[in-house]
C-alpha cells in the first residue's frame, strides 16, 4: 500500500517527465538542448530576489507561485540574453549559453547567501531549488504538474506539423512567410514552463536532464517522430516516477539525482542496444560487412591461385589450393585465413583438407561473381587513368563489395565473359 | 506597359562581417530557365537567399513580379542547399514535401488530404512516388535532392529559385531534375538556379547571370556566355578584393 503522499510525488514527477518528454524531442530536434540549461540556472536570482520581494512586503516568503513566477521571469530574461549575446555576431551560442547560465547562478548564489544573514525568515527552504525536493510536494504541487504536462502534450499535438517543420528547416519556413519566430517562441514558452513546474522536484541543476535525455533516447530508438514523441514522453515519466520511488524509499537520495540517474541508466541501454542506432547494431554490421568483404577476397584468392598455377574449378587441371597461398595473397596471417576456411566450408562454399580448400560448385559461383565484379573495376579504373597497376588492384579491393545494383550492371553487363586479370596472379602481397 | 520580371534586383549589397559577399548587384531575371554561375564564394547563394528575406541586406530592393515578396509569397519557390539541413531528421519524404503546403493550411491540426495528394503528386514528378514513406535518412544523396525538388514543386509557385539543384548528384537526378525544369519552364514557370557545372551552362539553361560579388554579365547564353565574360567573372577575384582593401585603406586613412 503506497502511502497517499507517496503516491502524489510519483503522480507528479511522472507527469513532469511526461512533459519534459515531449517539449524536449522538439528542444532537442531545434538544436536548442543546452538552452534547458540556462533557463534552469538562470531562475536561481529570480527565485531568490522573488522571495526577498515578498518578505520586505510582509508575505510569507515560502509560498510557492510568487518564486516560480520570479523562476519564470528569470529565466525568460536569460534566454534573451543568450539570444542578444549570439545576435552580436562577437561570440558563438554554446559560449553566450555557457557565459549567462553561470553569470545568473553566481548573482543567485551571492543573493541567497546575502539572504542568510539577514534576520528573518526570506532564505528558508531556497537551497532546495537547487538540487530539488520532490518529498515537499503537496497535492496542489502535483496538479500543477498534470495541468503543465497537459499543456504540453496539447500543443505539441496539435501544433505537431508547424513545430516539425520549423526544426527541420526554419529557413524554409521563413521563406514562405511561416512566423518562424512565433514557432520558436511558443516552444521557448513550453521550455520555461517544464523547467518552472520541474524546479521543484528535480532542483533546477538537474532540470536540463529531464528535457534531454528522454528525448535524446527516443532518438536512438526510432526514425519515426510520432514514434519519438511517444517513446520519449513515456521514458520520461517511467523514470520520474522511479526516481520518486527510489528517493521514497531512500530519503538521503534527492529525488533530483534519482530521476536522472534512472533516465541516464535508460540512454546507456538504449545506446549500447537501440536496434539500428545503437552501438551493438552498429558493431555488428560492420562485422557483417567485413565478413562479406573477407568471403569475397578469400574465394576470390582461391579461385586466382588455381588461375596461377594454370587450372580453373571444374576443368581438368582442378586442383586443391593451400590455405598459405591464400593467405599469401591476401597478406592475411594464417591463423585469419584458416578460420575463413573454416568458416566458409560451414557454409558449404569450400571444402577443406590438409590445409587445402577446394571450392564447392555453390563456392565456384560466388567466387567467379567476385573475380568478375573486382575485374571490371580494375579495368574500369585503369580506363579512368589510374597508372598503377598494384594500386587500382588495392583500390578495386575496398570498393568492389556491395556495389549499387546500377552501378554493378553498368561495370558488368549481363552475360560476359570473365576478363582477365591486368596484373600478374599469385606472389605474396606484403 | 511592359509585363514585370519575374524577379528584379536593384543595388543589392549583402556582407558578412566586413567582406561584401554581394556587391551593389542590380539585375532582371528574364523568363525561362536561368543559371547564376560564378567562381566558389562569389556570393550566388547569398544573392538568392538576400532576395527572399532569409539574409539581411545591406542596402537595395528586390521585387517579385513587380511587387515586394511579401504580397507575392505564393509565386515564389524555394529549392535550398542540400547540405542546409539535417538529414538523419526523423521524418518522411512525404512529411518534408507536405512542407511546401503549410501556407494553405490551418496552423494546427494534420495535413489535409488534398495537400497530402499534392505532395504525393509532387513525389511522383521525380520519379521518386515509391519512397513517400521512406525515411528521408535512408535515401541516398540524389534521392534526397529529388525530395527537396518535388517540395519546390509542390509550392506549386510561378518563380522558383535553386540553390545548386545539382550539386553531388547521380546521372538518374541529374536527368529527373533537369526534366523537370523544362516541364516547368513549358507551363509558362520561371527557374533561376545557382549552377556550379559551366559545362553544363548551355545545355539545361537559355539565360546566364555571371557573378563575382558584382555583375560581370547577364543575358541570353548565346551572348553572354562567352569565354571572355566567364574569365573576367572567374579571374576578376584578386582585383575585387584588392579593390576592397583599397577602399577599406582609405577608409581608415580618413
Amino acid at each position: 500500500m503506497i502511502a497517499y503522499n507517496t503516491a502524489v510525488v510519483l503522480l507528479g514527477c511522472a507527469l513532469l517527465g511526461l512533459a519534459a518528454g515531449t517539449v524536449g524531442t522538439f528542444s532537442l530536434l531545434r538544436g536548442r538542448a543546452l538552452v534547458a540549461d540556462a533557463v534552469g540556472h538562470a531562475a536561481l536570482p529570480g527565485v531568490a530576489i522573488a522571495a526577498l520581494i515578498v518578505a520586505t512586503l510582509g508575505g510569507d516568503p515560502r509560498a510557492l507561485p510568487p518564486l516560480l513566477a520570479g523562476a519564470a521571469t528569470a529565466g525568460v530574461l536569460g534566454v534573451l540574453a543568450v539570444q542578444a549575446l549570439a545576435r552580436t555576431g562577437r561570440i558563438r551560442e554554446d559560449a553566450a549559453i555557457a557565459i549567462v547560465l553561470s553569470s545568473f547562478y553566481a548573482l543567485g548564489v551571492a543573493i541567497l547567501s546575502w539572504l542568510q544573514t539577514q534576520p528573518g525568515a526570506a532564505q528558508a527552504g531556497l537551497s532546495k531549488f537547487i538540487l530539488g525536493q520532490a518529498a515537499a510536494m503537496r497535492a496542489e504541487d502535483a496538479l500543477v504538474a498534470a495541468s503543465v504536462a497537459g499543456i504540453c502534450l496539447l500543443v505539441c499535438l496539435v501544433a505537431f506539423q508547424r513545430l516539425r517543420a520549423v526544426c527541420f528547416d526554419p529557413d524554409f519556413c521563413r521563406m514562405q512567410g511561416l512566423r518562424v519566430q512565433a514557432v520558436d517562441l511558443l516552444l521557448l514558452g513550453l521550455l520555461v514552463l517544464v523547467c518552472v513546474a520541474g524546479l521543484q522536484a528535480v532542483g533546477l541543476i538537474l532540470v536540463v536532464a529531464l528535457l534531454v535525455l528522454p528525448a535524446a533516447t527516443a532518438r536512438l530508438m526510432t526514425f519515426r517522430l510520432p514514434r519519438m514523441l511517444a517513446i520519449s514522453a513515456l521514458i520520461g515519466a517511467v523514470c520520474g516516477a522511479a526516481g520518486a520511488w527510489v528517493s521514497a524509499l531512500r530519503p538521503e537520495v534527492p529525488t533530483g539525482a534519482a530521476v536522472v540517474l534512472a533516465l541516464a541508466a535508460v540512454f546507456t541501454v538504449a545506446l549500447l542496444l537501440a536496434p539500428e542506432r545503437g552501438l551493438l547494431a552498429q558493431l555488428y554490421t560492420h562485422l557483417r560487412r567485413r565478413l562479406a568483404a573477407d568471403t569475397e577476397h578469400f574465394l576470390r584468392a582461391t579461385w586466382e591461385a588455381q588461375e596461377a598455377a594454370g587450372a580453373g574449378p571444374g576443368t581438368a587441371g582442378d586442383r586443391w589450393a593451400p590455405i598459405a597461398a591464400v593467405a599469401d595473397a591476401r597478406g592475411w596471417r594464417i591463423g585469419r585465413a584458416r578460420w575463413l576456411a573454416f568458416w566458409l566450408a560451414q557454409r558449404g562454399l569450400v571444402a577443406r583438407a590438409e590445409d587445402h580448400v577446394h571450392l564447392t560448385p555453390r563456392g565456384a559461383a560466388a567466387a567467379r561473381r567476385a573475380v568478375r565484379a573486382h575485374r571490371a573495376v580494375e579495368h574500369h579504373l585503369l580506363a579512368a587513368g589510374a597508372t598503377d597497376i598494384a594500386s587500382a588492384d588495392r583500390l578495386a579491393d575496398l570498393v568492389e563489395h556491395g556495389l549499387p545494383p546500377e552501378v554493378a550492371a553498368r561495370l558488368l553487363p549481363e552475360p560476359s565473359a570473365l576478363p582477365a586479370s591486368p596484373h600478374v596472379l599469385g606472389g605474396k602481397r606484403p | 506597359m511592359s509585363v514585370a520580371p519575374p524577379l528584379s534586383v536593384r543595388h543589392l549589397t549583402v556582407a558578412y562581417g566586413e567582406r561584401p559577399a554581394v556587391w551593389d548587384v542590380t539585375w532582371d531575371a528574364p523568363t525561362g530557365l536561368t543559371a547564376i554561375v560564378g567562381p566558389n564564394g562569389a556570393g550566388k547563394s547569398t544573392l538568392l537567399k538576400a532576395t527572399l528575406g532569409l539574409v539581411p541586406a545591406l542596402s537595395g530592393e528586390v521585387r517579385f513580379f513587380g511587387r515586394p515578396l511579401e504580397e507575392v509569397r505564393d509565386r515564389v519557390g524555394y529549392l535550398p542547399q542540400r547540405a542546409s539541413v539535417d538529414w538523419d531528421f526523423p521524418a518522411t519524404a512525404l512529411d518534408v514535401v507536405c512542407m511546401a503546403r503549410y501556407p494553405r493550411m490551418r496552423w494546427w491540426g494534420p495535413v489535409p488530404k488534398r495537400h497530402r495528394e499534392a505532395a504525393r503528386a509532387a513525389l511522383a514528378q521525380v520519379g521518386m512516388e515509391g519512397f513517400a514513406e521512406r525515411q528521408i535518412g535512408k535515401l541516398s544523396g540524389g534521392q534526397q535532392q529529388r525530395v527537396f525538388l518535388a517540395r519546390a514543386l509542390a509550392q506549386d509557385a510561378d518563380l522558383v529559385l535553386m540553390d545548386e539543384p545539382f550539386a553531388a548528384v547521380d546521372a538518374a537526378t541529374e536527368q529527373a531534375i533537369v526534366t523537370v525544369l523544362r516541364d516547368l519552364v513549358a507551363k509558362g514557370r520561371h527557374v533561376v538556379a545557382v549552377h556550379h557545372d559551366l559545362g553544363t551552362v548551355p545545355d539545361y539553361f537559355s539565360n546566364v547571370l555571371l557573378i563575382n560579388a558584382r555583375v560581370f554579365a547577364a543575358g541570353k547564353v548565346a551572348e553572354a556566355f562567352t569565354p571572355a565574360t566567364i574569365g573576367a567573372t572567374y579571374g576578376a577575384r584578386l582585383a575585387l578584393l584588392d579593390q576592397a582593401n583599397v577602399r577599406a585603406a582609405e577608409a581608415r586613412a580618413l
